[in-house]
């Protein structure tokens, strides 16, 4: 029932953007008239806020709470239609501190699937917490799951590490459950030098840089109204953007099985573009007492 | 398994193996093993060699993946060994219903009172955790199981919580929600972390239960005694740790103690009362039965309470005296008196016993496997019916068990930790027990081999088998698994006839 799906899921840091690229992606891809479901996989339940104009108020997981297990659910309840007829589901989750969310991804994920929500589909995106904490948020990426992984990143150092972090698990289940990265999403912080170094990140990890998403006040304004720019303004260069990278996607025929590297090599790649300064550098510093010097990152 | 052709062609004379031979045994058994489980298992094997300090074997090792081992978990220790029997509390088997299912009413653990009003013994409480507790976790329902079994069963003295696996891994906060619901319902609540996964057996699940029981009990004793509300007692208190009360074992042991003169002020945890527990450090002797699931509560009462222990044995006429006399030692000679009273008052029905069934026991031949303490403890007992040891080994003992084994079983014992099904099956087929005495996961491989079998464990639904009560049931229960007219019938005729 799946076989004509494309399964894809956004990863990256937490707070670099993923729910705002995707659902902006999303939006680009449902205006090529693409019939897609996004699945919150996040407890925070905002994976579908944009489309649906409004934070989910049904979750899987909390309606299955509240009703006694999720055999008591009715798929239409928590399937939600957003912009586009866009399908949107949240999976939801316990508070923080408490439970276990990864449970709650693996329930909710398996409950579509045995009540026919991946049916009449072109796409279907996960949109996964920040970190791959426990299996619970690997599930989306395993056996007949999402095929396609792409990684919101930026050119800031802890945004790549996660990047690189996230190819490790991808390439973990690339044999066992034939996951691909599809490529790397640069959400841009403006950072020095940004375009180049995510390109050579790319190619490092064996993988495509995708696109190159500039940064612009305007998906802020949208955000706040809850909308995706593609949707609050249509004509404006930064849907434009979000149009291409859908566009991007769709045509995308470049997955690979990524070739991580090792921490030392990406702090190499870091002090080759001058955001890192060399081990000798970072020595004196230290002998010197000298502050961080201010702006790099 | 192949089971032998017929139960009366094995040897009833077998020549007994040297020590040399079991060594060569014991690497024959190994030698179908892969390398690396062979490297690991050949540690847990071995002879007892006279005047050793311990028995050569390695223990309390994580088992072979594949051994099909007898082992229990940490939940398994805790709640069905140690707090299970805690009679007036009603213990919760906190998680999937599974583990509180299976392990309902296991132990035989004897008790005095009404079920399901002042007593829980034999019945299985749980909090049934579904996916929804696990997702948002369970402390709510904790904490409401709590509050309705307070107002169905009112007469409860207290609550534990027993954590089963998931507890450990969604993190739940136990103790948060025993300390709010003992303030809820005024009672003991004791929160035990002892998720199954935790340890290698049930053996780290009976020393969690300990120290919940220092760190939830004992702090009421400490608080009465500071209020001056601990009765001053007798120079005669004493406390029996560490028996289960199997099939009335407690009760038997008791009235030795008691016609002795002692004041037997606690039982732990057979047939035991929350109060009982609280009030035990005002104890003058701790009397500890089963060492390996209870030395570490009798050792901090030694350093908090300043209270000694002893470690006694009662089964068979022989320990049973000894052990009286080691006791009495430890109080005046009123009591040492007693002491030889006691066991000269039971000479006579002990000797009946013996004069039975010692004929028809002398020479059989035993195998043992059990727990922690009985592959040692009930070996005088078969001696006093005239009987021999060729091997022994626990399923979770530590090396000082080990080391106290040495005073019990001869030289040439073969010893074996956590035996495998595999390797008992082939030591027994070489070495031809007359008798294997081991637990339930055992009994019918051999009883299928015609082999006679008793349950070590339970007492095979019988009992008591301590002090001298239990000796005359034990020696009864052996000469029916040894000499049952069973056996004879389990032969096959047509194929001796083809011989």
């Amino acid at each position: 029932m799946t076989d004509n799906i494309r399964q894809i899921a956004f990863y990256g840091k937490g707070g670099i953007g993923k729910s705002t690229t995707s659902q902006n992606t999303i939006a680009g891809l449902a205006e090529l008239g693409e019939r897609i479901m996004i699945v919150g996989c996040d407890p925070k339940a905002d994976s579908t806020r944009l489309m649906l104009h409004s934070k989910a108020q049904t979750t899987i997981l909390h309606l299955a709470a509240e009703r006694g297990a999720v055999e008591d659910l009715e798929l239409e309840e928590v399937l939600l239609t957003g912009y586009k007829d866009v399908k949107c589901v949240e999976s939801g989750g316990p508070e923080p501190g408490v439970g276990c969310a990864g449970r709650g991804i693996i329930t909710a994920i398996n409950f579509l699937e045995e009540n026919g929500a991946y049916e009449d589909l072109d796409f279907v995106s996960y949109d996964v917490l920040g970190d791959v904490v426990c299996g619970g948020f690997a599930m989306p990426i395993r056996e007949g799951k999402a095929q396609e992984i792409y990684i919101v990143t930026s050119g800031e150092m802890m945004a790549m590490y996660a990047a690189n972090n996230i190819a490790r698990g991808i390439l973990k289940y690339a044999h066992s459950g034939g996951v691909r990265l599809g490529g790397l999403i640069c959400n841009s912080r403006k950072v020095d030098r940004e375009l180049e170094l995510i390109e050579t990140l790319a190619k490092r990890l064996n993988t495509q840089m995708i696109h190159f998403v500039p940064r612009d006040n305007i998906v802020q304004h949208a955000e706040l109204r809850r909308m995706t720019v593609i949707e609050y303004a249509p004509d404006s260069a930064q849907a434009e953007e979000y149009r291409t990278l859908a566009r991007k996607i769709k045509e995308n025929t470049k997955l690979t099985i990524p070739t991580p590297i090792t921490m030392d090599e990406l702090e190499e790649l870091l002090v080759e573009f001058g955001i890192l300064a060399g081990e000798e550098d970072y020595q004196k510093a230290i002998q010197e007492g000298v502050k961080a010097p201010v702006g790099v990152a | 398994m192949t089971p032998p052709e017929s139960a009366t062609l094995i040897d009833e004379t077998t020549a007994e193996l040297t020590t040399v031979d079991k060594k060569a045994l014991i690497k024959e058994v190994l030698e179908v093993y892969p390398d690396k489980a062979k490297k690991k298992r050949e540690k847990h094997l071995n002879v007892y060699e006279e005047g050793k300090s311990d028995c050569g074997v390695k223990s309390n090792i994580k088992s072979v993946p594949g051994s099909m081992t007898t082992r229990g978990c940490a939940y398994a220790g805790s709640k069905g060994v140690v707090w299970g029997p805690i009679k007036d509390m009603i213990h919760i088997s906190h998680g999937p219903v599974g583990c509180g299912y299976y392990s309902w009413s296991g132990r035989r653990n004897y008790y005095i009172g009404t079920t399901g009003i002042d007593t829980f013994g034999t019945m299985q409480f749980t909090s049934d955790f579904q996916e929804r507790d696990i997702v948002f976790g369970g402390d709510k329902k904790l904490a409401k199981l709590i509050t309705e079994l307070e107002e169905l069963f009112p007469l409860n003295r207290g609550v534990s919580i027993q954590s089963e696996c998931p507890i450990g891994l969604i993190g739940d906060d136990i103790e948060a929600v025993a300390k709010k619901s003992a303030k809820e319902i005024g009672k003991t609540v004791v929160p035990v972390r002892c998720e199954g996964f935790r340890g290698v057996s049930q053996s780290l699940g009976h020393h969690i239960a300990n120290d919940a029981v220092r760190d939830w009990v004992f702090p009421q004793y400490d608080k009465a005694k500071k209020a001056g509300e601990v009765p001053s007692g007798t120079p005669y208190d004493v406390a029996i740790i560490g028996d289960y009360n199997i099939g009335g074992d407690a009760w038997s042991s008791r009235i030795l103690l008691e016609e002795i003169g002692l004041r037997v002020v606690a039982q732990w945890s057979g047939d035991g009362t929350l109060h009982e527990m609280i009030n035990t450090p005002s104890v003058k002797l701790n009397l500890v039965h089963c060492y390996r699931s209870m030395n570490y509560i009798s050792r901090h009462m030694e350093e908090a309470y300043g209270i000694p222990w002893l470690e006694y044995n009662f089964f068979g006429p022989t320990k049973i005296a000894e052990s009286l006399r080691e006791i009495a030692a430890k109080f005046d000679e009123t009591i040492q008196a007693n002491a030889e009273k006691v066991i000269a008052k039971y000479e006579a029905q002990t000797q009946a016993v013996i004069d039975k069934y010692r004929p028809r026991l002398e020479g059989k031949t035993v195998a043992l496997m059990v727990g922690g303490l009985r592959p040692r403890h009930v070996v005088p007992a078969f001696y006093d019916l005239g009987m021999k040891l060729i091997g022994t080994g626990y399923e979770f003992g530590h090396n000082d068990d080990y080391k106290r084994t040495t005073h019990y079983v001869e030289n040439g014992t073969l010893i074996y930790d956590d035996v495998s099904a595999y390797e008992f099956e082939q030591f027994v087929k070489e070495l031809k027990p007359d008798l294997i005495a081991s637990g339930i996961k055992e009994k019918y491989v051999f009883q299928k081999m015609a082999l006679p079998f008793r349950q070590m464990h339970s007492w095979d639904y019988s009992g008591p088998y301590h002090g001298y009560d239990g000796f005359a049931i034990f020696a009864r229960d052996m000469d029916l698994a040894l000499n049952s007219p069973t056996w004879s019938l389990i032969g096959t005729p047509w194929k001796k006839a083809e011989r």
